[in-house]
């Protein structure tokens, strides 16, 4: 019987600096666990084959496409969502840089868009636009046309590089 | 920023949108954000085969697993009225009935064939695998022209054949006019089926309450009164018993403006179980049954004189619209959109043009931004650089020549476009200026010597907005085309409106608030604007057509200046002034000629709602009023445009390099210019995605091979250009406001642009690519061709 395969198991990680403790299906995948378990409806899910980047998420810092992981690999691990780091003000000129440029248009993919950001304008380091480009590529956008988020991003870029 | 706004004008700055605040810290509520009390997940079982008859479903094994609350079959949903997707002024388009779900054959793959609820959406996906249909395939209709043989098969024999709609015009003797042309040029086209694709897939929540037999639809949609309409017509529901709300929606593009058997079938099940019934598609799903667009073959000519102008143009348009009418939104649309719009900016009066529309086993065609006309543009502008080529002129100079003049608006153009405030010269040079075309040009030649293809296109359109009453009206399909607005005085002298558009990112919703707030005399801060609801706004339509600020801005405009004088008129019976004498500004009641504050909003606000016992026995208060606006007899605005475009094709390997994109615009009144650009520049990037990536491919039988975005290619960030955009402002004449849309003109002209510049690049190799999307093999192809053909 111990070889018998769990249907469900425990998670315990850290979602925005808070404690959870779920018991959750092993098949579920971390975007699931975080919109319906946990009501975190801002993470979105665009094509569950981890192409779009409306599901993105930091795990441990870096950005993780959370319909690519199960829920059961987030155990022991520390998860941050669009609301955590915008509640923390971690996103903060990146956000007001999105909303003075028009940089979002439905709303669907821009957390993911924003985590990308937020890891591309981390270091300061400074970038070329197709840099930027090339950089943020990996999250689709089908209302923008990305040029207002090129714009947004390459603001808070340079305005990072400027301050020591 | 238009040159004309003045500093305390509201309308006309570019206002960041309010709802960013919400949607960019992840507090958005979209359809599958939101979960009721007891709420059931439905998956539907969708035929594999594009065409098949079903001989059996057993359902047993499915209802035994885990979580199942109910498995439902076709057959049971045939006591709904079926949907028709007929315009009856459309003589003999015809249809066969369509039933929530396939009843014993499926004519599509992805129809759908059985639902399956479930306490989850996984074990309604688990119990989805458990259905057992035993299909018989029968042999699929796949395109167009295998539809339109003379020995096909029809694929509803009730209808005939496979004929759905067709449509000849003929002005001014074309074939004569043609045969005496100093040159004809002709190139036929093939476009490949693509979809909208927001990013968001469909999705809804059906709450039957079983207490009142009342229905809460909330639906990611963009037409919330179209889908109250349509459950109360086909479901038997009285209308004050339906609610239809359209929370924060993850784009639109049309794909959310269709009806869909799916939405019956929802409604249908909730009303059974007396539980709410949540449908979010997958992406799988949302490729396979989202509307599809643009199946479509046409031949084209255009005649020309010896001096450069076109004499005549003509257009046979062949679109496989799938396996039945779109309801309501009429599969006729692109193919008519394309034979009228043809050659609208151009100045000649000889025209023949066909189009008809054909069923084949797939998905429905429906509503897409830019319906037909960016084939229009496209087969328009590819046929004019062919002619200005063959003559040995500039292709400027050659579309210098021939746009219609200002002097000769308005008019009708031969194949029945309405032209009257259209800009084509003003936004041709303009365009030129902004790119350099001369620079340009010199590169390319410069280039050119050294083996290196660069290419230039200019593309002018047209672009129909608020398709009003006299094209839906008589179509019969109950859609609205007025919109309405009700404003609310708070007693804090702040506006809440209530508008029956919807928005979808459009930032229609923050128009509103401008023209409201200038209207009224306060600032954008002092109004909330809320639409997207079919209980609470005056009666409207939503979004489609590029209708927002058009339309809807009319009714808000008329709602302000109604609201005004109220308050004005208060104001006077309160201070004992003349209401002439009075002015609002910036939410200060003040004396026009003084500027002199007498009031604020706020205090009036004040006394008007908690101390009426200070007023005069007999003023009358109404704060609330409510405006609605639709232009009775006009079929359209027409806004109109030009775009350029700037590419490297590599002979070796077949790939595009987008090089620069330049758009001018000219949408009427820009009430927000920020808005406006951004619509401009995502529309150029789907048309680039039309262009050069997205398409469906189907194998021999029929299927489908590429449903994911994995296989089915949208545009990345990185392969994008910058998009510089510049406007031309010529109000409509007709409106208080003077708006046209905007929504569409940048997929219209990107594409029409981009076929240009590619096939300017082929021109050293004497290679035409006519075949959308321009994969680097078709490209590849076309160079091969040229080749073998020298």
């Amino acid at each position: 019987m111990t070889n018998e395969p769990k249907h469900s198991l425990t998670v315990e990680c850290t979602v925005n600096g808070e404690r959870v403790r779920r018991e959750v299906p092993a098949r579920r995948h971390l975007a699931d666990f975080l919109r319906e378990d946990l009501e975190l409806t801002g993470t979105h899910l665009g094509c569950e084959h981890g192409v779009c980047g409306a599901c993105s998420v930091l795990v441990d810092g870096a950005v993780v496409r959370s319909c690519l992981m199960l829920a059961v690999q987030a155990h022991g691990r520390r998860i941050e969502t669009i609301e955590g780091l915008s509640d923390s003000g971690a996103l903060k000129d990146l956000q007001t840089a999105f909303i003075e440029r028009n940089a979002a248009q439905c709303g669907f993919c821009t957390a993911g868009m924003l985590l990308t950001a937020h890891q591309l304008t981390a270091s300061g380091e400074a970038m070329t636009r197709p840099e930027i480009r090339e950089y943020m590529s990996g999250n689709l956008c089908r209302c923008t046309g990305y040029h207002a988020i090129i714009d947004a991003v390459e603001a808070v870029l340079r305005s990072k590089s400027r301050t020591p | 920023m238009s040159a004309t706004v003045k500093d305390d004008a509201v309308i006309g700055k570019g206002f960041p949108r309010k709802e960013l605040q919400r949607l960019l810290r992840g507090r958005g509520r979209y359809v599958a954000d939101i979960k009721l009390p007891r709420m059931l997940h439905l998956a539907f079982v969708r035929s594999p085969h594009p065409h098949a008859r079903i001989v059996d479903i057993q359902t047993a094994e499915a209802l035994a697993s885990p979580g199942v609350v109910g498995v439902y079959i076709g057959k049971e949903f045939t006591d709904s009225e079926p949907l028709v997707g007929i315009a009856l002024h459309r003589r003999g388009h015809k249809s066969a009935p369509q039933y929530p779900m396939a009843v014993d054959r499926a004519v599509w793959q992805g129809q759908p064939v059985a639902a399956v609820v479930a306490e989850t959406r996984a074990e309604a996906e688990d119990a989805a695998e458990l259905v057992q249909v035993e299909w018989e395939e029968l042999p699929a209709i796949t395109s167009g022209e295998e539809a339109v043989a003379p020995d096909a098969k029809a694929i509803h024999p009730e209808i005939g054949d496979n004929l759905a709609f067709e449509h000849t015009i003929s002005v001014n003797d074309p074939e004569k006019t043609l045969a005496q042309s100093h040159i004809v040029v002709e190139q036929s086209f093939r476009f490949e089926r693509q979809t909208g694709l927001p990013l968001e897939t469909r999705g809804m929540i059906a709450d039957w309450n079983p207490g009142d037999e009342s229905l809460t639809v909330h639906y990611a949609h963009q037409s919330p009164f179209q889908m109250q309409e349509i459950f109360s017509r086909h479901l038997g529901i009285p209308p004050l018993k339906i609610r239809v709300i359209a929370p924060d929606v993850g784009g639109g593009f049309g794909i959310k403006l269709n009806i869909y058997g799916e939405d019956l079938a929802v409604v249908m099940i909730a009303r059974r179980l007396g539980r709410p019934v949540k449908f979010i598609s997958d992406r799988l799903e949302s490729l396979v049954s989202d509307a599809h667009a643009r199946d479509h073959d046409i031949v084209a000519k255009m005649g020309v004189s010896a001096e450069g102008r076109i004499t005549s143009m003509w257009l046979d348009d062949l679109g496989a619209v799938g396996a039945y009418g779109m309801p309501f939104r009429f599969n006729v649309a692109e193919g008519m959109m394309c034979i009228t719009m043809a050659g609208a900016c151009y100045d000649f009066s000889s025209y023949w043009g066909r189009t008809r529309s054909v069923y084949v086993n797939k998905n429905l065609v429906g509503m897409y931004r830019g319906v037909g006309i960016p084939l229009a543009c496209i087969v328009t502008e590819v046929l004019a650089d062919k002619a200005a080529r063959q003559l040995g002129m500039d292709p400027a100079d050659f579309r210098r020549l021939n746009h219609r003049r200002k002097e000769d608006l308005p008019c009708v153009t031969p194949n029945g476009s309405q032209l009257d405030t259209v800009s084509f010269e003003e936004c041709f040079e303009k365009v030129l200026k902004l790119m350099d075309y001369d620079a340009l040009r010199k590169e390319q030649a410069d280039l050119r010597k050294r083996g290196i293809l660069r290419g230039i296109g200019l593309a002018s359109f047209v672009e129909a907005t608020s398709y009003g009453p006299p094209y839906y009206g008589p179509s019969q399909a109950s859609i609205s085309t007025q919109d309405g607005c009700t404003l609310r005085l708070e007693p804090a002298g702040v506006v809440r409106c209530i508008t029956s558009l919807t928005d979808q990112g459009q930032g229609t919703l923050t128009g509103i608030a401008q023209i409201v707030a200038e209207a009224v005399g306060l600032s954008f801060d002092q109004v909330e604007v809320m639409g997207n609801d079919s209980a609470i706004s005056p009666y409207g339509g939503g979004a489609w057509a590029s209708r927002g600020m058009a339309v809807g801005g009319e009714a808000a405009l008329n709602a302000g200046r109604a609201l005004k004088q109220n308050i004005i008129a208060l104001a006077a019976a309160i201070t004992q002034n003349l209401p002439e004498a009075l002015d609002i500004k910036a939410g200060e009641i003040v004396n026009k000629e003084s500027g002199a504050a007498v009031l604020s909003v706020a205090e009036l606000g004040r006394i008007a709602y908690f101390r009426q016992d200070t007023l005069p026995k007999d003023a009358d208060v109404q704060l609330s009023v409510t405006r609605s606006f639709a232009d009775n007899h006009k079929h359209y605005y027409m806004a109109n445009g030009i775009q350029a475009s700037y590419v490297e094709v590599d002979e070796a390997t077949g790939f595009i390099k987008l090089l620069g994109h330049w758009a001018v615009d000219d949408c009427g009144r820009i009430i927000n210019p920020l808005q406006v650009d951004e619509q401009v520049r995502g529309g150029v990037v789907q048309g680039i995605g039309a262009v050069l990536y997205e398409e469906f491919m189907y194998g021999p039988g029929g299927g489908l091979q590429n449903g994911s975005l994995v296989d089915y290619l949208i545009p990345a960030a990185s392969e994008m250009p910058d998009i510089h955009v510049a406007h031309v402002e010529t109000p409509e004449r007709t409106t208080q406001l003077g708006a046209k849309g905007i929504g569409e003109a940048g997929l219209i002209g990107a594409m029409g642009a981009l076929w240009v510049s590619v096939n300017d690049a082929l021109q050293p190799l004497g290679a035409t690519v006519a075949h959308q999307p321009f994969t680097p093999e078709r490209v590849l192809l076309a160079i091969k061709a040229a080749k073998a053909g020298r």
